[in-house]
């Protein structure tokens, strides 16, 4: 058992066992922290600190789960973010008024489309997997629809489907797609890729949310949401970037390099962050679902990753992979 | 269940504990099935957690049984029989061995020419050996565009039977939400979608209330909890 463990850590690339331990160092900070937040405070019950001290419980969960995820490696990896598809699929088709007519276009996406889209990026197809969704699941699925013969909000309940699929298996998949990049000399360490966009994209989130908890006041979209605000945004997106730029050993960028890119995906996933308030506002609910206790549903915590991994795939595939 | 007579048996009741944690397992994964109670307290801290209880549920669903059991606690799941048709439950092996073993269910006669047993006594009996029952007071299906078809009589007669014989009974109202979407009418594959159960605090039968107040008092209790329910169509 012990050699299978230590086979498991001598395998992972170097850095790896490092970052989880600089992670869970913070998470302890967190927790820390916290604790002494609700000691001092009047109500140690009020609605935030119990929200807040869930919010750091469920971390520690989800870096666990992520830790163990990533030292297994590549194929624990991609039927991780493979389930994490299933569940942001079940939670984003909840929130859409599909009818009886689309029943089979729904069970298409499940059984067909999410399976074989991971399917082909374990089997490293970038010419399919690519293309897979946007072209030939963009014209099929409409077809089981019209089939039923169902009009009644037809373009509605097709456009609803094809976004479903498009940011719960398309971009999300784009996350594990890294580990079939191919970049010189950065062999065997294309794992760190996704610890790289996950700790950007995430500490951002934090970021900004802690930034506009201190200094928010003026809203970016008061509609869509109160606690986005431009001093949170300007905050976060800034500090996240220095941390990307921190992170730039871990990666096969420049520090110059590594700050750019982690602005370029910290404005992608507050942007995406933005479109998902705006989806859940227009069906009346708070958050997408109830799997983490403290965040809501899954894509409450991937709606920043959604929007950031396939641009954060394709800039580091066009200017530095070989495939 | 007692200990089983024999490797047949055993063979049986293994197969029952399996399919039972299969049958909760697949729940789970196609609904995220979640629990919401509304009267704030979790269902094992309602008053007498001890007392039997008539979960009385909308249906629209041949999973809604299922979903129901499959949110309770352990505990209380183990006591917790569905009533259910015998027609149906007793047609072909695998229905009886679902049925019976696997959910011990209280099979009720829905035609009354082909009755042998009184329905609402078969129901106080099995509350009188302390079990809790699964019960949709609308009696059928309902596939129409109503939200919650008027309920039958059994409700009432359940109560007030098992008033009269001195057993102490809650009955808690559960509203089932979105599990018609999962597996609409007519197909066989369900869709993983998000489901939610609701419970509602206990109705108990007030001493000399009539048949229409009761059932009326139920009915309504049971839309209340469905206020949270999107609706959606078909």
């Amino acid at each position: 058992m012990s050699d299978f463990l230590s086979a498991i850590v001598a395998n992972a690339p170097d850095g790896l066992a490092l970052l989880f331990g600089g992670v869970f160092g913070l998470l302890l900070l967190a927790s820390a922290v916290v604790s002494v937040i609700t000691w001092r405070a009047a109500d140690p019950d009020a609605a935030t600190l119990v929200n807040l001290r869930d919010r750091v419980n469920a971390w520690w969960v989800m870096i666990g789960v992520l830790a163990i995820v990533f030292f297994l490696g590549r194929t624990a990896t991609i039927v991780f973010f493979a389930v994490c598809s299933f569940m942001a699929l079940r939670e984003f088709l909840t929130l859409s008024d599909t009818r009886r007519g689309d029943h089979w276009s729904l069970i298409a996406l499940f059984l067909l489309a999410l399976p074989i889209q991971y399917l082909l990026i374990g089997a490293d197809f970038y010419g399919i997997y690519s293309i897979f969704i946007p072209v030939y699941c963009f014209l099929l699925l409409p077809v089981f629809s019209a089939l039923r013969g169902d009009t009644t909000r037809f373009f509605e309940r097709v456009a609803k489907v094809q976004w479903a699929l498009m940011i719960c298996v398309f971009c999300l998949s784009h996350v594990p797609a890294l580990l079939n990049l191919t970049i010189p000399g950065y062999e065997g360490r294309e794992i760190l890729l996704i610890v790289f966009l996950l700790l950007v994209v995430q500490s951002s989130d934090v970021l900004q949310y802690v930034w506009g908890k201190l200094l928010g006041s003026r809203p970016v979209a008061p509609a869509l949401s109160p606690s986005k605000t431009w001093e949170g945004f300007i905050g976060g997106v800034a500090s996240a970037s220095l941390v990307g730029a921190a992170l730039f050993w871990m990666t096969p960028f420049s520090p110059l390099a590594a700050g750019t890119i982690a602005i370029l995906i910290t404005l992608a996933g507050f942007l995406g962050g933005l479109v998902m308030s705006a989806i859940k506002r227009d069906t009346g609910v708070k958050d997408w679902g109830h799997s983490i206790r403290g965040h809501g549903g899954i894509l409450d915590r991937l709606d920043s990753v959604v929007f950031a991994a396939p641009i954060f795939f394709h800039v580091t595939r066009y200017f530095y992979s070989l495939t | 269940m007692g200990a089983p007579s024999s490797n047949g048996s055993a063979a049986r009741s293994l197969g029952a504990v399996l399919t039972r944690a299969g049958i909760s397992l697949l729940a789970h994964i196609v609904t995220g099935a979640r629990a919401v109670y509304h009267d704030g307290h979790e269902i094992a801290d309602l008053p007498g957690p001890d007392r039997p209880r008539i979960y009385f549920a909308n249906h629209r669903s041949h999973g809604d049984f299922v979903l129901l059991w499959s949110v309770l606690p352990a505990a209380l799941r183990r006591r917790t029989r569905p009533v259910a048709g015998a027609d149906y439950w007793q047609g072909s092996g695998l229905r009886r061995f679902i049925g019976n073993d696997v959910f011990n269910a209280v099979l009720i006669e829905r035609d009354a020419a082909e009755r042998v047993a009184d329905p609402v006594t078969q129901m106080a009996d099995a509350v009188a050996e302390g079990a809790s029952l699964i019960l949709f007071p609308e009696g059928t299906r309902n596939t129409g565009p109503e939200k919650l078809m008027p309920f039958r009589t059994g409700l009432f007669h359940l109560a007030d039977t098992l008033a009269r014989r001195n057993l102490e009974a809650d009955f808690i109202p559960v509203w089932i939400d979105n599990l018609n979407r999962v597996m609409p009418k007519g197909e066989a594959v369900p869709v993983p979608l998000l489901c939610k159960v609701h419970f509602g605090a206990a109705i108990p039968l007030a001493e000399n209330e009539t048949k229409d107040t009761y059932l009326t008092r139920t009915r309504e209790a049971l839309l209340a909890l469905s206020s949270e329910d999107r609706g959606t169509d078909g």
